[in-house]
């Protein structure tokens, strides 16, 4: 690791005047930073630590309202008692990310901020259609998720929180890489009060998006076995030595139905 | 450099750091606690795992000076003296280590999963809870087994087992 200067942020307001250091770079749990950093994928002159702001931290569930906190370890948002109530599909998804030790550590807002294209967070809010908050303004989910490990934040823009209406139903199923635990695909499902919704993560050439064939299918009767012989193509699919595109194609139809039983169980 | 505070297995210390300094190389080189280990250095194999605040951390994927201010417990503050905590007791006995490279990562992983289950474990969530910690021995069958021996003798007695947060 090259040498860094490190701060550690007092407040959200304190953060933003701090990421103006030199070409500094924002540390949640830091669980891909730290390790990007070791191997000088990255060099951030600076780094401001979030993960102490309590201002951040969090989940508050308002009716049907739900708001995390950007740095919500992922521990904390798979044991929230309330989120279990009103979501427990966003429960599970962060209970089967990486492992309990980086689950301690990592956070929401570091998550959607890095936009991994095999992370699970984005498929969870790009189908639930959350609205991603930052310091300076609010962002829906299927504007924020640029591409691969790209977003709409700008230079200094802060993740605060994710906020949701929890949906009538949901789910997420993930088929695993074996040694990474990183999705190969994994897809999300919600039914709430503007229909159907399915993303999916670790396939797209282009990281998350929706499945318009699979959404389609699932508007008019919301059951796994309306997805049987559902064709999903394979173009703008990643092909790497997990799996190719078609392998990828097919799974996204195999968890989708996975889903969806799960969310009207 | 900044300087690190922190409270390591009941005990106060401090001293200046490069801020890139890992935390684990901050135990090992500076406070000389060389039972914590760095296996992999890319944040899978789980041999440099400790608790930073009670919660099971890799301090090979966390900086010192990250850390500075919390209260940190390694596998050399886990027994009571000549006691062994009830879960290095339970690896002992159950054979849970061939060469021994994992096992102090496996210790600490395993009671901090067993201080977040009070009401018991089964294999298959010892398993699940073990994503993160590699045996290059491959001997995860008797790990299992002592952690669910030890699940069962720290269910049995709440009070004895002292720090396993």
């Amino acid at each position: 690791m090259y040498a860094v200067n490190y701060h550690r942020a007092a407040s959200v307001a304190d953060a933003a005047k701090l990421i103006k250091t030199g070409d500094a770079k924002l540390l949640s749990g830091g669980m891909t930073l730290i390790p990007a950093m070791k191997t000088r994928l990255a060099a951030p002159s600076d780094l401001v630590d979030l993960s102490r702001i309590t201002e951040l931290q969090g989940v508050t569930v308002s009716g049907k309202t739900v708001t995390i906190g950007a740095a919500t370890t992922h521990n904390a948002v798979a044991n929230d008692e309330k989120l279990k109530k009103a979501c427990p599909a966003l429960s599970h998804l962060a209970s089967l990310i990486g492992d309990p030790a980086v689950r301690h550590k990592g956070t929401i807002g570091g998550s959607i901020a890095n936009n991994d294209p095999a992370a699970d967070y984005p498929a969870a809010l790009l189908a639930l259609g959350a609205t991603i908050v930052t310091n300076k303004r609010e962002i829906a989910a299927d504007k924020f998720f640029k591409g691969l490990f790209e977003t709409s934040l700008k230079d200094g823009e802060i993740v605060t929180a994710v906020t949701f209406t929890a949906p009538a139903k949901a789910a997420y199923e993930k088929f695993r890489n074996p040694a990474s635990r990183y999705a190969i695909v994994g897809v999300f499902v919600a039914k709430g009060k503007d229909g159907v919704s399915v993303a999916v993560t670790g396939a797209g050439d282009d990281g998350v998006f929706r499945s318009k064939e699979i959404e389609a299918v699932l508007a008019g009767n919301f059951a796994a076995s309306a997805l049987e012989g559902v064709k999903v193509p394979a173009k703008n699919l990643m092909t790497d030595i997990h799996a190719s595109a078609d392998y990828r194609a097919n799974l996204i139809a195999v968890m989708a139905k996975r889903a969806v039983a799960a969310a009207n169980a | 450099m900044s300087d690190v505070s922190l409270m390591v297995n009941g005990k106060r210390v401090s001293g200046a750091a490069e801020d890139r300094t890992l935390l684990v190389h901050f135990l090992r080189e500076n406070l000389g606690l060389t039972g914590t280990h760095v296996g992999c250095d890319t944040s899978q194999c789980g041999a440099c795992v400790v608790h930073v605040d009670g919660k099971a951390v890799k301090s090979c994927t966390m900086l010192a000076v990250q850390a500075s201010g919390s209260t940190v417990l390694t596998i050399e503050g886990l027994a009571n003296g000549a006691d062994l905590h009830p879960v290095q007791a339970a690896f002992k006995e159950h054979h849970g280590l061939q060469c021994g490279f994992c096992t102090p990562g496996m210790i600490m992983t395993a009671t901090d999963m067993i201080s977040r289950h009070p009401e018991g474990l089964d294999e298959a969530t010892v398993r699940a809870e073990l994503d993160g910690n590699i045996c290059r021995c491959t001997g995860y069958h008797n790990i299992v087994k002592a952690i669910l021996a030890a699940s069962m003798t720290m269910k049995g007695s709440k009070g004895k087992a002292k720090q396993a947060a």
